[in-house]
């Protein structure tokens, strides 16, 4: 049906080359426009939402009580938000997030680096069982292990405290931890090493002075994913306190008697991360999606 | 000059190059268990412990090993709903997610103008929790929200997508926001997947004159088996564990499995049940994996 339509403007616009088949070229450009057309579609099905989220949340409550709501940010005010920081528990929860989530990010640094880096250089025996253990622990449900930690925390005096959901979240992270920064390693020549070595460093010296630096924008990447997992998880942080609730964890727990506006609020404070982390980590995350899961 | 110079010398002789390359290696096996000691240790006390106690949680009772935990689950009128509602969200969700995921793969490798930015705000719902994305579309679908808001506007009727009575319409809320979310996983997965296949193979055919489908269908799709799977196993494992999404669009009114357990934990306070429940969510997310790895297996070795 398109050569109908293509074989007519062939004939007004060839004059000058009459042998030349134009319908490929035609094709092509159609391919282009339909092309963006599509990738238009699935944008303003990505951001549309994050886009309506945040205009609520920069709504005042007055402005939000209307029907229909305006789609255009007509009003804007930090009613709604300033009225859900100062509820009870919000920046507590906020303060908890963050501490988690750098705690967290910490530890599980400071026990994924290393062994990350014995995954990548060392062919010791048990590095298989040792991978599949960290595969198979990447996949095991977070509910799973939530219930009875929180009876164990609850035992040993742990319960209800950052310390206890910084634990769940570094056992969390910690499998992926190690498969990206051995990736990361990976990507680190050996010969680097090697020299460093021969130039008289010690092997500590020549990690730390020469692959650590080659490795860090790496393992900058794995950090993020880590912040981001710990920021949103919300199951285990429920179940482990009771008190010293994470942002996500004061949210789940208030929402059935909070009203709407509270939620939006809500909604929009724990999305506005994501899309800073995502900038971030946008050239990151095919690499560690591609190369570390396999 | 002569005396620095000597060690200076003497020091690449002592390990010459050859067996230099292996020796760190044969050292390496006490170095490596020594770097990977402290992960062993941790993951064990909190993987392992917790498993075997909640193992014992799920089968304990006042008097000793008992399966009336499991009974009592059964019996809760919630229960069967909430696996009836799981396994129809997974069954849906999954092959629009993968469809979905896959279009928007190879509308990045065409090379759009401006495919950095689309890449971009394709991804950021994968660092967006199941709690944020249904806060997200409760702004959408809520009775006085911006999808009623629209057909207002437009003189239409509005709808309660989210009434308890009004099942379809729900689950459709609960099924796009978390195909919202969660397509960005097995975007990226498959994006990368793509780029580590060399653009000659789908040319080649294109030069015998494949059409596009055909170029997918026999050619880039095959290659892509490896990626598809580990994102098919690691979306589904997730999509059992989904549930803050339905109570935030509709509280009680579209229960999940793990939805559940948090609320035979906090709500009715009883950490057996809650443990028994975490226990069916453990082992079916198990057999979905291995079932999966065995079935793509067998595929793969039926195509040989």
């Amino acid at each position: 049906m398109s050569h109908a339509t293509t074989s007519r403007t062939d004939a007004g616009t060839t004059r000058p080359e009459p042998g030349v088949d134009r319908r490929p070229l035609a094709r092509r450009r159609r391919n282009r426009v339909l092309l963006q057309v599509a990738c238009i579609l699935i944008t303003l099905f990505m951001a549309l939402p994050i886009y309506l989220i945040a205009l609520a949340a920069m709504s005042s409550r007055q402005s939000l009580q209307k029907f229909p709501l305006s789609f255009i940010p007509d009003n804007f005010s930090t009613e709604t938000m300033q009225t859900f920081l100062q509820s009870t528990g919000i920046l507590g929860g906020l303060i908890n997030s963050v501490q988690v989530g750098v705690f967290t990010l910490v530890l599980s640094l400071l026990i994924g680096v290393p062994a990350g880096y014995a995954v990548a250089r060392f062919a010791f025996r048990g590095r298989e069982p040792y991978q599949l253990f960290l595969l198979f622990t990447r996949a095991l449900p977070i509910v799973v292990l939530s219930v009875p930690l929180a009876q164990l925390f609850l035992q040993t005096g742990l319960y209800d405290s950052v310390l206890a959901v910084v634990l769940l979240h570094s056992a969390l992270a910690l499998p992926t931890t190690i498969l990206i920064t051995a990736s990361v390693f990976l990507g680190v020549p050996r010969d680097v090493e090697e020299a460093a070595r021969i130039f008289g460093c010690s092997p500590v010296q020549a990690f730390l002075k020469v692959v650590l630096p080659m490795a860090i924008p790496g393992i900058a990447a794995a950090s993020i994913f880590t912040f981001v997992m710990s920021w949103n998880e919300v199951l285990g942080a429920s179940i482990l306190t009771l008190n010293q609730r994470t942002l996500p964890a004061q949210v789940l727990s208030s929402l059935a008697e909070s009203p709407l506006a509270y939620r939006f609020a809500g909604g929009f404070l724990l999305v506005v991360p994501a899309l800073v982390f995502i900038f971030f980590m946008r050239r990151y995350l095919t690499n560690m999606w591609g190369s570390t899961i396999r | 000059m002569a005396a620095p110079d000597a060690p200076a010398a003497a020091r690449p002789h002592v390990p010459p190059p050859g067996p230099k390359v292996r020796a760190p290696r044969r050292k390496g096996s006490s170095a490596a268990l020594l770097l990977i000691a402290p992960s062993i240790v941790f993951m064990t006390l909190l993987f392992g412990w917790p498993m075997v106690s909640g193992v014992l949680q799920a089968f304990g009772g006042p008097e000793g090993l008992t399966t009336a935990n499991f009974t009592r689950m059964s019996q809760d009128p919630y229960f069967w709903s909430s696996v009836g509602n799981t396994l129809l969200l997974i069954v849906v969700m999954i092959p629009i997610q993968f469809v979905l995921a896959l279009a928007m793969a190879l509308l990045i490798r065409a090379k759009p103008r401006g495919a950095s930015a689309y890449f971009y705000i394709w991804a950021i719902p994968l660092a967006v929790s199941d709690l944020a994305a249904g806060l997200v579309w409760l702004t959408v679908f809520t009775d006085r929200g911006y999808l009623n808001s629209l057909l207002a506007s437009l003189g239409m009727q509005p709808v309660s997508w989210l009434a308890y009575d009004n099942y379809p319409s729900m689950f459709g809320a609960v099924l796009i926001a978390e195909v919202w979310r969660a397509t960005s996983l097995v975007f990226v997965i498959v994006v990368a997947g793509l780029q580590s296949i060399p653009k000659d193979y789908e040319e080649a055919a294109g030069v015998f004159g494949a059409s596009f489908w055909n170029r997918l269908w026999h050619v880039t799709l095959p290659l892509l088996r490896p990626s598809l799977q580990t994102a098919l196993i690691l979306r589904t494992i997730l999509a059992f564990q989904t549930f803050a999404v339905a109570l935030a669009l509709t509280g009680q009114n579209f229960p999940l499995v793990v939805g559940e357990t948090y609320r035979w934990y906090t709500g009715l306070q009883d950490p057996n049940v809650a443990s028994a429940l975490a226990l069916v969510v453990m082992a079916v997310s198990m057999v979905t994996a291995v079932g999966y790895l065995k079935l793509l297996r067998d595929q793969t070795e039926a195509a040989r």
